[in-house]
């Protein structure tokens, strides 16, 4: 069956970044096709490469991007939260003058309609948030 | 149609199992994962609550979520269900549509 995962809460907030990430490799383990995991709200945060946890301390994002690496999945970062909580990509930097960029490898960053088509696309839309 | 209501605050926290059984057709399944697992157990004052919603719906409690908070599975209520992950992924796929309760 074909899933999309949307993410709405940001890691070591509560518990959703992790049932987010854990659901979608169940999912990928039963053989299911992840169509996009999309990240909206504070879920933003999952995408930043500048994120340091303790080393004994799970890294949501690292573990977001090796899976994406794996099984090539479309992570897709909403351009207008990411802007107000400062997730920037090259190009987003280089058009709003930022001095650099944060974006994971893995993620790219893009608008709500990614969101819509991600529903219109798949047989289940799972959302995990606060 | 058929729909899987996943909860994950507790009932001691927040309204959210309240709405969810208020919104649930009959038939409908009932997810609890996060901190909405404090539901699941018995002895509890929300506990014939949940016992009453079995007349009409199943409900499923991640096994994991109740691991991570030092409860144990001999603790849930008779007949809720005890899923892991992939069984959770399972109930998205069998229910037709899944709703959750933030």
């Amino acid at each position: 069956m074909k899933l999309s995962i949307l993410v709405n809460e940001g890691p070591y907030q509560h518990q959703s970044a992790d049932s987010a990430i854990q659901f979608t490799k169940a999912a990928l383990a039963r053989g299911h096709e992840i169509f996009r995991v999309f990240f909206y709200h504070d879920g933003v945060n999952n995408g930043t490469r500048f994120a340091v946890p303790p080393q004994d301390d799970r890294n949501i994002t690292a573990q977001w991007t090796a899976l994406a690496e794996e099984h090539n999945l479309d992570l897709v970062v909403c351009i207008a939260a990411a802007q107000r909580r400062g997730i920037l990509d090259e190009n987003e930097a280089k058009r709003q003058g930022k001095d650099g960029n944060n974006i994971a490898p893995g993620f790219r960053i893009s608008g709500l309609g990614q969101l819509i088509e991600a529903g219109i696309q798949s047989d289940r839309l799972v959302i995990f948030g606060d | 149609m058929v729909m899987l209501h996943t909860v994950n605050k507790s009932p001691f926290e927040r309204r959210t199992l309240d709405t969810a059984l208020r919104h649930a057709v009959k038939g409908a399944g009932i997810l609890l994962i996060e901190d909405g697992v404090y539901a699941a157990f018995d002895g509890t004052v929300v506990a014939e609550k949940v016992k009453a919603a079995m007349a009409d719906h199943k409900i499923y409690v991640l096994g994991p979520d109740v691991a991570a908070r030092g409860m144990s599975e001999q603790n849930v209520i008779d007949g809720v269900q005890v899923v892991d992950y992939g069984g959770f992924v399972d109930l998205v796929t069998e229910y037709d549509k899944v709703q959750s309760w933030l």
